[in-house]
């Protein structure tokens, strides 16, 4: 291997900081948006519609955070959501877990014709279904309750389907057959073998579904009624019915707190959730 | 001989009855409410009062109304341009993020970001930054911008444009919106082109291949069963968007330029309570999506490289 010459190291230079000037210049694009946000939310009212604005504060307006919780019955939606969100990732986590593993590890009679129909259900648009659905609730007597969000997820579904079918796939067989001669069931092996090697897709699956379920905005407005059973994302809008218009400073302060901890969230998780994907490798 | 038998059918009751939730869900909330709406869109039927059989009259009376043209024309822009606008951005910073440089991490969660807020907080955030009078696009960009040079160079360019209030900007809005939250694609992308073996960029390079170059003859071609699929799931997905538009533009304001497909189904089911008619909408919609798929898939058929195929 020869040492690069020295006009070569220099290009490299240059397309290095050409690369981190590009990057940086569309971080601040993308990132404008929620620091406007967050600086909005810290603003007394007149500041918050100033011109030209503001960017850092003065005064800092913290109580904006407590006025926006408190003026709406903000710890109640927030209660509800978590509730939908825990009921929702179990079920879409196992219910999908389940079905995946009979598709990629097992066989059955009419198993790729099912999976074909599986895949081509991705393109039935929830606009079609919206109709019977609420018909088939209703009559249910689910309407009103949390029971219409949460309960179809354990049910599976096909995006979920495919991408744990993909990791599943790439498990070696030799394990399962192992397992299989020391006596285990299917199910042993499973929960014993599969479950515990498919943790980064199962988190991706769970990520997605918290994500989905957390800003879900379409069923808590079908099904849910009544305000004390309202989730974050449909209550937020309320807020800003209530405050009508005027108050920018306390919406973007709910905003903020609606948004922080999915932010938090995927912080953490980020680098499991890349590689999960990354693993499931969704070439096909 | 038996045994192996005996095995194979054990294994096939055990995957029917691991795949038996799928296959409950499968019936239950799609099959069945597929062929429902089927059902009801040549009906009558109010929720209220049990369905009244009127053949094909939502659909001829579909076909006669301006409101179907103008709402689907409405979706059907919002689509053609944000598909490939946010495919060309999600791929673009996917691509700026496989590259070896310093503070991948940041970037990463940066150009993410805007993917993580809810819905609601983001479309109000929009109506905030788009605002006529007090928004940071106007007040920091067009008026500066155009007070300048319609100063120093006697244009005559505008120095507020009312964004959401003027039909002929609205759309484009939620063009622009769509492009800002393309961070889903752009992790899918990511994780595909991490699998893109090493070697052949080093033999790419041995070869004195461009940037570009090999851009166009390694990446892209390897990646192409991804964009296939971002491509198609962004198609579908464009075609149902809701919540923004409903939130942001009430009733399809200004002049109904912003009044989705979407919105026009769930008013007509929820609002005028004419269920057969959002079904027969929802229908056609299907219909217009199975068409676009196919486009889609026949499209990207000749141009798809499979390892090994």
């Amino acid at each position: 291997m020869a040492k690069p010459t020295r006009s070569l190291k220099a290009q490299n230079l240059f397309a290095v900081g050409t690369i981190h000037f590009v990057l940086v210049i569309l971080s601040i694009i993308f990132l404008i948006p929620l620091l406007w946000m967050i600086s909005t939310s810290l603003k007394t009212a007149d500041k918050a519609v100033q011109i030209p604005p503001e960017w850092i504060p003065n005064p800092l307006e913290k109580g904006n955070y407590w006025e926006a919780l408190t003026s709406a019955p903000f710890f109640v939606y927030a209660r509800n959501t978590l509730i939908v969100c825990l009921l929702t990732v179990t079920g879409t986590v196992f219910s999908n877990a389940v079905v995946a593993y009979s598709f990629a590890r097992l066989k059955w009679p009419g198993r790729e014709t099912a999976f074909k129909i599986t895949i081509a259900t991705m393109m039935v648009p929830f606009p079609v279904l919206m109709v019977p659905l609420f018909e088939m609730f209703a009559n249910f007597g689910w309407v009103g309750t949390f029971r219409p969000l949460w309960i179809p997820a354990w049910f599976a579904g096909a995006f979920n389907i495919f991408l744990m079918r993909q990791f599943f796939r790439g498990i070696p067989f030799e394990l399962s057959e192992a397992a299989k001669i020391d006596g285990c069931s299917e199910w042993g092996i499973f929960v014993r073998v599969i479950l515990p090697l498919a943790k980064p897709v199962l988190a991706v699956v769970a990520l997605f579904s918290f994500m989905a379920t957390w800003n879900d905005f379409l069923g808590p407005l079908l099904y849910l009624g009544s305000q004390d059973m309202f989730t974050l994302a449909i209550g937020l809008r309320d807020y800003h019915g209530q405050a009508g218009g005027t108050k920018w400073n306390l919406m973007m302060a709910a905003s903020t707190a609606v948004v922080a901890p999915v932010i938090v969230l995927f912080f953490f998780t980020q680098r499991l959730f890349i590689q999960g994907i990354a693993a499931t490798g969704l070439k096909g | 001989m038996s045994e192996t038998n005996i095995r194979a059918k054990k294994e096939a009751r055990a995957g029917l009855l691991f795949a038996l939730p799928w296959f409950i869900g499968f019936s239950v909330f799609l099959g069945y409410p597929l062929l429902k709406a089927l059902y009801n869109s040549f009906t009558d039927y109010s929720i209220l009062n049990p369905p009244v059989f009127i053949g094909a009259k939502n659909y001829i009376d579909l076909f006669q109304d301006k409101l179907f043209y103008q709402s689907l024309g409405n979706t059907l822009y919002v689509a053609f341009f944000s598909v490939p606008l946010s495919t060309v951005v999600a791929l673009g910073l996917a691509m700026l993020l496989n590259t070896k440089v310093k503070g991948q991490a940041f970037y990463r969660t940066f150009f993410f970001l805007p993917a993580l807020v809810p819905a609601v907080p983001l479309a109000i955030l929009w109506l905030w930054l788009f605002n006529g009078e007090q928004g940071i696009i106007n007040t920091m960009m067009i008026e500066p911008i155009g007070t300048w040079l319609n100063a120093n160079l006697h244009t005559h360019l505008p120095t507020n444009i009312n964004f959401l209030g003027d039909k002929a900007y609205a759309k484009s809005v939620l063009v622009l919106m769509s492009m800002w939250t393309t961070g889903h694609a752009m992790v899918i992308y990511l994780a595909g082109l991490q699998e893109v073996p090493k070697p052949l960029y080093e033999a790419a390079d041995i070869d004195g291949a461009s940037a570009w170059q090999r851009t166009k003859m390694v990446t892209l071609p390897l990646l192409s069963p991804v964009i296939m699929f971002n491509v198609i799931m962004a198609i579908i997905g464009s075609l149902q968007y809701f919540t923004q538009a409903y939130v942001m533009f009430p009733g399809g304001a200004p002049e109904q330029s912003t009044y989705l497909y979407t919105m026009y189904i769930f008013d007509s089911a929820f609002r005028d309570l004419r269920m057969g008619y959002a079904s027969a909408m929802g229908w056609v919609m299907f219909l217009i999506i199975l068409l676009l798929t196919n486009a889609a898939l026949k499209f990207f058929d000749s141009k798809v490289h499979y390892e090994g195929g």
